[in-house]
């Protein structure tokens, strides 16, 4: 499993491994949001929270049709599911390397990006601990999404569509939790639910996706 | 270490291929699959190595023993040879590579990027896998396309010394390797055509 994961790892950082893809998007966004908005610092300090939510989860979103299609296609898929590693532990070592290389480095960016949009001094603690709960999510909720729609020629729409619904809640409840942090407002219920819901998801789906996987191969 | 099939029935894409397909690989021994184009015999490799479900029929012997190797290598063209096939030798329990690299002549090649290999390199890369995974039977899919004579000699000598070793071996090829194996035509296997019963005839 961890040969799996360093090999996953190595990939994303070697030439054309797509690591820093979702960190440049998620930079876009957040320097053309004030361009486009208007320079009213309080009016930032009010979006803040959302925008950066809204650009890390699809930042998220931006690199996941390539998580399991590369290995589908060279059929590294068919010989791991024919090694002695279970399919759960495949897609959830995959959903941890996507993770790594996209979900965290958005979280430790989000802090510099918010000095950008006028974030209020409290929300910057909160920023980050939503977006560390909350992206892991993200990437376990896009490999079901992935595996779902592995094997499909341009999938990649298909595979937004199916993915968008499922990222509502963790959406909801974790821009949720920056915005009261940033208002200094108690944040316990959303925080609840945005862990309660990566718990979840990380806990189940595991199951969901290398069942779906085990179908598509066929 | 006996493969057992018994009465095998299998699909491709819902439509039957092969039906009442028997046969028993013993270890040490070679079976060779015949057939023409689109006779099954990439779906049968598949069924056995658990890639997909038989119809009907029973596959004993099978579970965690089979090490496939399909149409494509699962090579990572950014991955160096020895980091490919140190990815697979940790899947498959950490063997030492060097047999394997040796088997097939890689050493030279060996901190070459995979993306840079020919398509003969590649597939000689993708045969060595084999040689790591330690598992008893092999289910070669065509192993031999894109090699040259000498490469294919390379490629017969590891399944000899495979099944020296008591291993086991269900080729499908279309050419002549040299292992005394024993011939399976899966032709006369071929699934008779599935009539249409639902439609009613008899209303018309």
């Amino acid at each position: 499993m961890i040969a799996l994961l360093k090999r996953d790892l190595v990939l994303a950082l070697r030439a054309g491994g797509g690591f820093g893809l979702g960190l440049a998007f998620f930079l876009i966004v957040t320097v053309l949001v004030p361009f486009s908005v208007g320079p009213q610092s309080s009016l930032l300090g009010t979006i803040a929270p959302g925008v950066l939510w809204l650009g890390a989860l699809l930042a998220c979103l931006l690199s996941l049709d390539r998580l399991l299609a590369l290995d589908w296609e060279d059929g590294t898929l068919d010989l791991l599911a024919t090694a002695p590693l279970p399919l759960e532990s495949v897609v959830t070592i995959k959903a941890l390397a996507h993770w790594l290389t996209t979900g965290l480095p958005l979280v430790l960016a989000a802090p510099v990006l918010g000095v950008l949009l006028n974030l209020p001094g409290p929300g910057f603690l909160w920023m980050v601990i939503s977006l560390a709960l909350g992206t892991p999510a993200l990437s376990v909720i896009g490999t079901f999404g992935a595996a779902l729609t592995v094997g499909l020629k341009r999938g990649g729409l298909l595979l937004s569509l199916l993915v968008l619904p499922l990222y509502v809640p963790t959406l909801i409840y974790g821009a949720e939790v920056a915005r009261r942090g940033a208002e200094g407002m108690t944040v316990a219920t959303p925080l609840m639910m945005l862990a309660g819901i990566s718990a979840a998801v990380i806990a189940l789906l595991p199951f969901a996706s290398a069942a779906v996987l085990r179908v598509n191969l066929r | 270490m006996t493969l057992t099939v018994t009465d095998l029935a299998i699909a491709r894409g819902g439509i039957p291929v092969l039906e009442g397909l028997s046969f028993r690989l013993e270890s040490g021994q070679a079976l060779i699959l015949r057939g023409p184009n689109g006779a099954g015999k990439t779906t049968l490799l598949r069924t056995l190595a658990g890639l997909q479900r038989p119809l009907a029929g029973h596959i004993d012997g099978a579970e965690d023993r089979i090490a496939y190797a399909g149409h494509s290598d699962g090579l990572k063209p950014t991955l160096s040879v020895t980091e490919n096939l140190t990815f697979w030798a940790s899947v498959f329990g950490g063997r030492d590579i060097g047999p394997a690299l040796q088997a097939f002549r890689l050493d030279d090649l060996a901190d070459r990027h995979a993306g840079n290999l020919s398509a003969g390199q590649k597939r000689r890369l993708g045969l060595s896998r084999l040689l790591v995974t330690g598992r008893p039977i092999w289910m070669l899919d065509e192993p031999t396309v894109s090699l040259d004579r000498e490469a294919v000699a390379m490629f017969a000598d590891a399944v000899r010394a495979h099944l020296a070793q008591g291993g086991s071996a269900l080729i499908a090829t279309h050419i002549d390797l040299g292992l005394d194996g024993t011939i399976l035509d899966v032709g006369p296997y071929k699934a008779k055509p599935v009539l249409d019963s639902d439609f009613d005839g008899g209303f018309l």
